[in-house]
């Protein structure tokens, strides 16, 4: 995944400035910063949920379709897991992680339904297969986004906010859910404030503030060294408490 | 109650006629508005506007002036005929074209609101595991779109339903030459001018069997269909 001199802007705002990013197969890149640093519209940017105004994302080498068919395609090599989950509300969990190996990958209901099953199981559901997600908590129901995202055995997984919008002790099953992952060799991007998951599961920490990428650098060198003042000033803020 | 022995039977027949007058055009004119909300939030532009320019001309144009358009603009100008030797057959046809499109404009704006309700979200996430735009509308937003306009959309029934009473003015009736239910009570009143009340009374009766259980059914169904977030 290859992110080449990436413009963007709302109106005057200029969200993204140039940014060029480059993430290699089974890489897992944490991408934090401040608010409004343009962080989840990079993310976003990525599957083409949002436009961009110049520059290249490439995914294997091919540039990201503008439309049609061919972007469909794309979406479905790239999972995405949003902040406020997004379960398809008059769906239950089983049919929600099943309609889109059935509709986009053309698998007979049976297959689907027994590799949604395994999925389910994995990350820790499958009892509520027949809930509505309402009836489900809000880690729950982040943890069924990950098994509808990854029944389509995608070849990145994008995390916007995972953890933004679940109460605390919610927090970390999905967390758990998403090191397993990172362990298992997925490709990742994940936008999150989650400090402790970027120590532990990252191979890069990207820093951004005001749509550029400030800094990016290994867990390590990013939380005990960091370059940049903007870094330092947003480190210390959070992790100073 | 010489009224009921001697016309009652003409009463059942012309309510019959009302009622598949009314089948009909329920069934194309919620057909024919799904099709016209699809064009509306179409992200082809040219679809948008022949789905503006269809419901701003329809539903703002009398169904009167619709239905006389079919008969006189249509069949006779243009030549358009569902049946050309059977004329009731294609009086009747015209009348459920014209209520189908001028009811379909409703049911399409109905559904468009129906659409807003539908979180962006839901749409973004379908998006995201590689639905195309119209398996996105099909199996995601018009599904729960659908189940939060169930009572508007009975009102856009129920209206329909009494609506059918405008095919008088292009002459429809059956086989046996019975009005639709509104020519048929005319014809009654004429004919029996020291009853005109209980006629009033018996076709508005008439009307409630039909509209009504369209509003109960609905109030059921919204429950029952309720999305719940």
């Amino acid at each position: 995944m290859v992110l080449d001199h990436v413009d963007k802007h709302y109106g005057d705002l200029h969200v993204l400035q140039d940014i060029n990013l480059e993430i290699k197969r089974g890489e897992v890149v944490v991408v934090i910063g401040p608010s409004g640093s343009g962080k989840s519209t990079l993310c976003r940017t990525i599957n083409r949920l949002e436009t961009i105004d110049s520059g290249t994302i490439k995914l294997d080498g091919k540039e990201l379709p503008a439309e049609g068919k061919g972007l469909a395609k794309l979406r479905a090599e790239v999972g995405m897991v949003f902040q406020s989950f997004n379960l398809f509300a008059h769906k239950t969990i089983l049919q929600n992680v099943t309609l889109g190996p059935m509709k986009v990958r053309k698998l007979k209901k049976a297959e689907a339904e027994a590799e949604a099953k395994k999925l389910l199981d994995r990350v820790g559901v499958g009892a509520q297969a027949a809930k509505y997600p309402a009836q489900l908590s809000g880690g729950q129901q982040q943890r069924v986004a990950i098994a509808r995202a990854l029944a389509m055995k995608p070849q990145v997984m994008l995390f916007d906010e995972p953890t933004s919008a679940l109460d605390p002790e919610m927090v970390k099953e999905v967390l758990d859910v998403m090191v397993s992952l990172a362990k298992e060799g997925m490709t990742m991007i994940v936008v999150t404030h989650e400090m402790g998951f970027a120590r532990m599961a990252a191979d890069r920490v990207v820093f951004m503030a005001d749509g550029q990428i400030v800094e990016s650098n290994t867990p390590a060198e990013f939380f005990d060294n960091p370059q940049s003042e903007r870094a330092k000033d947003f480190l210390g803020k959070i992790l100073k408490h | 109650m010489d009224l009921i022995s001697e016309s009652g039977s003409a009463i059942l027949t012309s309510f019959g006629l009302t009622l598949r007058l009314a089948f009909f055009s329920g069934i194309f004119s919620l057909l024919l508005g799904v099709v016209l909300a699809t064009f509306r939030v179409s992200p082809v532009p040219v679809l948008r506007w022949v789905g503006a320019a269809v419901v701003y001309t329809l539903r703002n144009t009398p169904l009167t002036l619709v239905m006389f358009f079919t008969l006189f603009g249509l069949s006779y100008q243009l030549g358009v005929s569902f049946d050309k030797e059977l004329l009731y057959r294609n009086n009747f046809w015209l009348a459920v074209l014209a209520l189908s499109v001028y009811t379909s404009t409703f049911v399409c704006e109905v559904l468009r609101s129906g659409i807003n309700t539908v979180p962006l979200g839901q749409a973004e996430a379908a998006r995201a595991i590689g639905l195309t735009f119209t398996q996105n509308l099909r199996l995601i937003v018009l599904p729960q779109a659908l189940r939060s306009v169930i009572n508007p959309l009975a009102s856009v029934l129920i209206a329909m339903t009494k609506n059918t009473t405008v095919a008088v003015t292009i002459g429809v009736t059956t086989a046996t030459f019975v009005n639709e239910a509104s020519g048929q009570m005319k014809a009654l009143m004429e004919r029996n001018s020291d009853q005109i009340l209980l006629i009033f009374i018996i076709f508005a009766a008439g009307f409630m069997i039909l509209t009504l259980p369209i509003g109960f059914i609905a109030g059921w169904a919204s429950k029952r269909f309720a999305v719940i977030r």
